[in-house]
């Protein structure tokens, strides 16, 4: 068990290739960090750094008050779960996860204990003599996992361990993660580009773009505060309504409606930002309305989605279910003017 | 496999319609060309041994087939008379002497070559490994004269040799390990670097160091390379004639079977009858080797490493 410290980290490959940009974060002991971020924004690279599977062009990475930049990667004391599994093809599941044990010239003994015990906590007693490929993906998974956690690592490390899996075991393994990182009190670090997965798992998340880092907090946090325009896009589903606004003292006027803010702001042109929920068919404040022209209605059950135009721009909003709604529609909904986020146009950074 | 590919595809298109006839003939044609390559091997090597036990009479006037019909007459003559008139039994000796050394030595070169190359940073490794494979374009003929010339200055003759009381092979080895090297380790490289990079990396963090990650994983995972590579690298050794009348040609008593078999039969075509015999022997070693070895090459053996 132990803290990570990304201190000023850099990774470039050539001069004009930089990967992961003046990275800082501090995970905590035990904590749940999520990276997130797009394809290619680099949380795999900040991960297989901290593994040592990267060299570190610049700053430092500690593990604990252990600077690691020039550590073997066995000599970590962590653990990885990759994308792929990475199981050995021709050893039995047992031999799989005895062999990190063996190479640690462990005691036959305490080796065939600590697979034993984790395979009672993944569930995988009945299948430790198959090979993997005799195995399920939702089995191959949790070998995985039972390689990791026979070390008992200070870190464990997955790079986006649940995209091989269908959506339905998916979640049941997002649960059972959250269970194991209870047990086992340890420090995760998890990277995926499922923001979902982010939300739900995270005791923290670190959003990246594009190599820099966007934002670190709580779920709830980024998602209520977030930093600048990327975060408020990239986390919640559908995405976060964006509207270009010219704003004057504490009033935004978009091209189809006109909302009164809960503070004054400079002069100028911006991005409104407010995300699909807040846009319903209750109106509490008469004065905040808006009039929208529906194009598409998705109906889920629990939920109503419509996507319309408002003015000259795209609008998402969140009704009542049994509400009747056809394409073609106009509706007049409220607009819930406290959660509202306003953007920089230049910086993109908020400003509300 | 194949038939079995075909089979699959069957089903896919509707009874009757144009698309189930095109799959249908192509299944045909697929079971045509099959059936007619398994034929065009098996009817001359048939002929070839049917031959070998048939008197020598009948095989000067009649072909192989008129043995299937009465009257029967078969015989051992031809490999008796074989035995007698030739060193069969040392050659067949001389040619295991000389074909499994010849087999292994290259390839386990060659798998630590190919690993370094596929997985290991080195300066120019891209470069050496290009030379290296560039040597495939070398013809072998070309190396006589150089390393008989080195063979003779640093004695691995076959006197110098059997007076050390080393094996009297020794020269030849070096000279098929040499000739074997290129290839072997061009596709054991090959081989090695479709292997999915994770299950270094992840044998890295386990704490496997590199000859561990060579013997514990690679290894076992290249087994049908290997055994392809070993089933070619024999093959060639043991029908290999050339290279052996050079290297050893001149020494009947360590000369291998193909050098054995030239000298059975003399310009004029006589003895051919003891040539099926004789052949029969040198054909059923190769082809319990490949047998023996080819259940490796369809097996997929890296199925359920990486993927759900």
């Amino acid at each position: 068990m132990a803290s990570v410290t990304y201190d000023h980290v850099v990774k470039r490959y050539t001069a004009d290739v930089t990967v992961v940009k003046d990275f800082n974060v501090q995970i905590a002991d035990k904590e749940f960090m999520v990276l997130v971020g797009p394809s290619g924004c680099g949380k795999s690279t900040a991960l297989r750094m901290l593994a040592g599977l990267e060299s570190i062009t610049e700053g430092q990475i500690r593990i604990g008050d252990r600077v690691v930049n020039n550590v073997a990667a066995k000599d970590r004391d962590i653990a990885m779960v990759f994308q792929s599994y990475a199981l050995y093809p021709h050893m039995s599941v047992y031999d799989n996860m005895a062999f990190p044990l063996q190479m640690q010239h462990m005691p036959k003994n305490d080796i065939d204990k600590r697979v034993k015990n984790a395979s009672r906590i993944l569930g995988l007693d009945n299948f430790l003599k198959r090979k993997p490929r005799a195995l399920s993906g939702g089995q191959r998974q949790r070998v995985a996992l039972g390689r990791a956690i026979v070390r008992s690592p200070k870190v464990f490390l997955l790079d986006e361990p649940l995209s091989n899996l269908d959506a339905k075991l998916r979640g049941q393994t997002r649960i059972e993660l959250q269970k194991l990182h209870r047990d086992l009190q340890t420090t995760f670090i998890y990277v995926t580009h499922d923001q979902v997965e982010a939300m739900t798992m995270g005791d923290r998340i670190a959003i990246m773009n594009a190599g820099i880092l966007q934002q670190v907090g709580t779920p709830g946090d980024i998602y209520d505060h977030p930093a600048n325009l990327f975060v408020a896009g990239f986390i919640g589903s559908p995405t976060m309504n964006f509207v270009p606004v010219t704003t004057s003292d504490s009033t935004a006027k978009a091209s189809g409606f006109e909302v009164k803010l809960p503070k004054s702001v400079p002069a100028g042109k911006g991005t409104l930002g407010f995300r699909p929920e807040t846009v319903t068919d209750r109106i509490v404040d008469p004065a905040s309305t808006i009039d929208m022209k529906v194009d598409v209605v998705e109906r889920l059950g629990s939920d109503q989605f419509l996507y319309g135009q408002v003015g000259g721009d795209s609008v998402t909003a969140r009704v009542d279910p049994k509400l009747k709604v056809e394409p073609g529609d106009m509706v007049h909904l409220g607009l819930d003017t406290r959660t509202l986020h306003l953007f920089d146009a230049e910086s993109e950074a908020a400003l509300l | 496999m194949s038939v079995a590919a075909a089979a699959r595809t069957e089903s896919t298109a509707a009874f009757g319609s144009m698309q189930w006839i095109s799959q249908r003939l192509g299944t045909i044609v697929l079971h045509v060309v099959v059936i007619g390559l398994t034929l065009a091997w098996v009817v001359p090597t048939a002929g070839l041994i049917i031959s070998s036990f048939r008197p020598f009479a009948n095989i000067a006037t009649s072909g192989w087939w008129a043995a299937l019909s009465p009257p029967y007459a078969f015989t051992l003559d031809n490999y008796n008379q074989l035995f007698e008139q030739s060193n069969l039994g040392t050659a067949i000796f001389n040619s295991f002497m000389v074909s499994v050394p010849s087999t292994v030595i290259p390839v386990t070169i060659a798998a630590f070559a190919a690993y370094a190359f596929a997985w290991m940073k080195f300066p120019a490794r891209d470069w050496i490994f290009l030379a290296f494979v560039g040597l495939l374009a070398v013809p072998l003929q070309l190396t006589f004269i150089p390393v008989l010339k080195f063979y003779v200055e640093h004695g691995i003759t076959i006197e110098n040799l059997t007076a050390l009381n080393l094996p009297p092979w020794v020269g030849l080895w070096l000279a098929h390990a040499g000739y074997g090297l290129p290839f072997s380790t061009y596709l054991l490289a090959n081989f090695f670097r479709a292997l999915p990079s994770d299950l270094f990396e992840s044998a890295e963090i386990d704490g496997a160091g590199t000859l561990t990650v060579f013997f514990r994983i690679i290894l076992p995972l290249s087994v049908p390379a290997l055994a392809s590579l070993v089933i070619f690298q024999f093959l060639w050794v043991w029908n290999d004639l050339l290279v052996a009348l050079i290297y050893v040609g001149g020494s009947p008593e360590v000369a291998p079977l193909t050098v054995n078999l030239a000298g059975l039969t003399n310009s004029l075509g006589q003895g051919y009858q003891l040539l099926t015999a004789a052949a029969f022997f040198s054909m059923i070693v190769p082809l319990v080797v490949f047998l023996s070895l080819q259940r490796y090459f369809v097996r997929g053996i890296l199925a359920g490493s990486v993927k759900g």
